[in-house]
């Protein structure tokens, strides 16, 4: 992730996600919409729009996929990469 | 020094070594294996689930807890049968997968092997409520220390959305085509408040995966559900609603509203029961494996080689014997006594009873063998000694004798001739001799010594000083009734036949 | 060495716990119940588990999962409880658990009764539930034998990792004999690289699915390749009078008690009659039995208290060299040797 980004932010991984928006019902700010583009199993995945996540935790919790959906919260530290 | 509220008091244990710091990312929780190695195919980086199914969600909270927990080492999770046929590709926990609807009777069996691990058995509607409605009850009846988690989509996902025990009414599915008809098919089984039913459980729960308050509130119950089978709590129940969009041929966003609009009314939500706070902790016991404990507990240093010599002078060097008489007249116990005397003589023994059906008509009878041989068959066919205690006996056994042999019989309830000219005869009268002793149930122990006159076989004393082992457990007095009753017996005959 | 006198059912619960049993799982039935009844008694004594499952399905399933968790395990039934437990047993072979199953038949089919028969034969000696398996099948046939062939089905299923039988009829099972019970087993096989214990290295997984075609060859193919190994290493029999026997009786459990009186008897009479037991049903005497011919008998007659179940097998193992001939007696009635002695004499002309 670039250090750039603003915390908190959710990270979706485009392959795994199977597009079922349940996260983009689950989110409070209607920060995530699903992608025009489709992914390598042919399923439009959910995107974060870049800006406006609260870190609420929702999208992590709704996503059956147990990997598609990884959520950075406010006090997060990113981990030193030697 | 101050007072600790209360509260944190009370709350501490259950907290003991759990990773409860604030979380600062949600990631895919280490209740889950890294790569899913057990899963065959290129795709070991994701589910085999359908878009928008609640399993994974679900799967998601409890691995979550279980790394929270710090108890994803000490977990053994029961995968079924059904579309959760694989969790186990999922969880790094110990596995085991199972047959169709026998995952709370192999968790039962998991948990008593493993006291101290977390048992969790995962089933959907078909697996727990249909094919496996027992095993779930029963689990739940004796309270054992499992989480159960029940996936209720109201529909049999994996083989391709037939009808579940808990499909709703008029719910189309391809075995309900017309819609389920509660008049054929019955009604959606409820089976959180069935579970209610039952004294043991300490936790029954529904909930719903519907929307995110729901979702936060299953997080919760498969917490609390989870941490009591760690503290040994017993039996907690979590049903979780949840969306079957291939199933139910909607998607997903349309199947947390299908759970609303159409589940929530047949299966209303909330806790059913939660006594987890007063409950007694289940304790199992440690096996005893030490050789010598084992020794110990069977008590071989009390067994002590028999020193009994036999009389190389008997009447008798093979005894096929049958005792018969009505049920109570200690038939069964006559037999035993003379092959366990016979044992200690060292002799090759056996002890056959009647058993079935016969002995329900209020007869009884055994074959009994006693010789130098090896013994083949323990049934005896052709009696070369019978004892009849009533007239049944006599004249069905007295038939069958081998000429030669020794009949004896009851003549304190017999009161007709036996029939045979080629066999000896003792008409002895056993209950008569044993009302005399003031106990008519001594009687066994008379024609035991009558036996031992007869055939030469055994010494009536050393019988009498078996009688203490023979009757472990019995009060002198009737140990002495028994001692008496051999002698009188033996010495009946003695006195009155020459052999 | 202890010397009890003690029925077969007893024997059977006894060796279990010498064996080193942890855990009894089973569903009370005539005529096997004193097994769990006197399971019930002495287990806990031991700290060891007892539990009167729901169902003979339950049961067979708490075994699954004992076993899974590395316990030896135990339980026992009867007939009908067998038949319900086939589909438990497949998954046992099927993830290679070991557990000890003892089965104390009865009359069938159906309810039939609860008289003593070998009909359960075909059913636990080929497999009997779905896919490609065998159960390990030992015939004991006296109270000492249900001691210790118990004790050597424990030791087998865990050698091989596969359910083992022990097969007998209610006979053996309701018979009282002397029993001298042997030392306590001291050494376990370690299972640690399969068994699931609840902790960290015992992370495993007990599993039947294979669902790569490719896969489920190979699996199969090991399995193959074990039952061989045991047909190989595991036979035991028993012979009575065989050296100079001229007519070869086959029999086991109660009726090759029977038959070693029919032997006895026809000995007195001046024929030469022998007993051929065979102690082990899976691995069956195929070699033995195969050689029998060569000895120059007049005739083999095989005593069963079933319709020819176990006949089959000694006529596979002959190769059409020479066909057994088949006595059954049914319903509960156990053959006696004046029947037999009457059919040899009908068959063979002594």
């Amino acid at each position: 992730m670039s250090e750039s980004r603003k915390y908190p932010f959710p990270e979706i991984d485009s392959d795994i996600c199977k597009g079922c928006k349940l996260c983009i019902e689950a989110c409070p700010t209607n920060v995530l919409v699903i992608s025009e583009k489709l992914n390598s199993k042919g399923f439009h995945y959910a995107e974060y729009i870049g800006e406006g996540c609260v870190g609420c935790g929702n999208c992590f919790y709704t996503c059956p996929e147990p990997s598609a959906v990884t959520v950075y919260l406010k006090d997060y530290v990113p981990e030193e990469v030697s | 020094m101050f007072l600790l509220p209360r509260r944190s008091l009370r709350r501490s244990p259950s907290f003991t070594g759990c990773n409860m710091e604030k979380k600062t990312v949600l990631r895919k929780p280490k209740g889950f294996i890294d790569v899913y190695k057990h899963k065959p195919g290129a795709e070991k980086d994701r589910t085999h689930y359908c878009p928008g199914c609640g399993h994974g969600i679900l799967h998601k909270l409890i691995a979550e807890a279980l790394e929270d927990f710090d108890l994803v080492e000490k977990t053994i999770i029961i995968s079924p049968v059904g579309c959760s046929v694989f969790a186990y590709y999922y969880f790094h926990t110990g596995n085991l997968q199972v047959a169709h609807g026998r995952a709370p009777a192999v968790a039962s069996a998991v948990s008593r092997a493993n006291p101290d691990s977390v048992v969790i058995s995962y089933q959907g509607d078909g697996d727990l409520a249909a094919i496996g409605g027992n095993n779930i009850n029963q689990a739940a009846n004796r309270g054992e220390n499992m989480a159960v988690f029940f996936v209720n989509n109201a529909i049999y996902g994996m083989t391709g959305g037939q009808m579940a025990p808990t499909t709703l009414e008029g719910q189309k599915t391809t075995t309900t085509p017309y819609g389920r008809n509660v008049k054929t098919d019955g009604y959606p089984i409820q089976v959180c408040e069935l579970i209610n039913t039952f004294t043991a459980p300490v936790y029954v729960t529904r909930t719903s995966l519907q929307d995110m308050a729901n979702i936060r509130k299953t997080r919760t119950a498969v917490r609390k559900a989870i941490m009591n089978a760690k503290e040994k709590k017993g039996f907690s129940f979590v049903e979780v609603l949840s969306m079957c969009p291939s199933g139910w041929k909607k998607d997903s966003l349309q199947s947390q509203q299908w759970i609303k609009e159409n589940m929530v009314p047949r299966f209303p939500l909330g806790v059913f029961r939660d006594v987890s706070e007063e409950a007694e902790t289940v304790e199992r016991p440690v096996p005893v494996m030490d050789t010598e404990e084992v020794k110990k507990i069977f008590g071989y240093s009390d067994f002590k080689a028999s020193t009994i010599q036999k009389n190389t002078e008997a009447n008798f060097k093979k005894i096929s014997l049958r005792v018969s008489g009505f049920g109570g007249q200690g038939i069964m116990s006559t037999g035993i006594v003379l092959a366990n005397v016979g044992m200690e003589y060292g002799y090759n023994v056996s002890w056959l009873p009647s058993y079935g059906p016969e002995m329900r008509g209020g007869t009884a009878n055994c074959s009994v063998k006693i010789q130098e041989d090896t013994i083949g068959a323990s049934e005896v066919t052709e009696p070369n000694m019978i004892i009849a205690m009533n007239q049944p006996s006599l004249e069905k056994f007295e038939k069958i004798m081998v000429p030669g042999g020794a009949l004896m019989y009851n003549s304190t309830l017999i009161d007709i001739e036996p029939t045979r000219n080629d066999v000896d005869i003792y008409k002895i009268p056993i209950t008569g001799i044993a009302d005399e002793l003031g106990d008519t149930r001594v009687q066994s122990m008379v024609g035991v010594g009558a036996f031992a006159a007869i055939t030469g076989l055994f010494d009536p004393e050393e019988i009498v000083s078996l009688i203490p082992s023979l009757f472990a457990g019995k009060p002198d007095k009737v140990l002495n009734m028994n001692e008496e009753a051999v002698r009188k017996g033996y010495d009946y005959v003695t006195e009155n036949y020459s052999v | 060495m202890p010397r009890m006198l003690m029925k077969g059912n007893y024997a059977a619960v006894y060796g279990a716990i010498l064996a080193g049993c942890e855990a009894y799982y089973g569903y009370p039935i005539t005529p096997a119940s004193e097994i769990a009844e006197s399971a019930s008694a002495l287990f806990p004594k031991f700290g060891r588990t007892f539990l009167q499952a729901e169902s003979e399905v339950a049961a067979i399933n708490m075994v699954y999962g004992a076993a899974g968790c590395g316990q030896r395990v135990m339980t026992g039934s009867s007939g009908p409880g067998i038949s319900l437990k086939q589909e438990g047993l497949s998954y046992c072979a099927g993830s290679a658990l070991p557990c000890v199953i003892v089965d104390i038949m009865r009359g069938g089919p159906g309810l039939g009764n609860i008289g003593p028969e070998q009909s359960d034969y075909n059913q636990v000696v080929k497999g009997g539930g779905h896919g490609n398996y065998r159960n390990i099948v030992l015939a004991p046939n006296s109270a000492q034998e249900m001691c210790d062939l118990t004790m050597l089905a424990f030791e087998l299923a865990d050698k091989y990792r596969n359910p083992a039988f022990v097969l007998t009829d209610g006979v053996i099972g309701q018979m009282m004999e002397a029993v001298d019970l042997p030392e306590p087993v001291s050494e376990f096989p370690d299972k640690s690289d399969w068994a699931v214990k609840g902790t960290a290295e015992s992370r495993h997984l007990i599993n039947s699915i294979y669902l790569d075609h490719d896969d489920l060859e190979r699996w199969n193919r090991h399995l193959e390749k074990k039952y061989a190994a045991i047909q190989k290493n595991e036979v035991l029999v028993e012979e009575y009078m065989m050296d100079d026997a001229e007519i070869v009786t086959i029999g086991y459990g109660s009726s090759s008690r029977v038959l070693r009186s029919a032997v006895d008897i026809a000995r007195e009479n001046g024929i030469k009659l022998g007993l051929f037991r065979p102690i082990t049903l899976f691995p069956f005497p195929v070699d033995e039995i195969a050689k029998l011919p060569e000895k120059g008998i007049k005739g083999i007659l095989t005593v069963e208290m079933s319709t020819g179940q176990l006949v089959d097998d000694v006529n596979l193992a002959l190769k059409g060299k020479m066909f057994s001939d088949l006595y059954s007696r049914l319903g509960g009635n156990v053959p006696s040797a004046a029947e037999i002695l009457e059919k040899v004499s009908e068959l063979y002309g002594v």
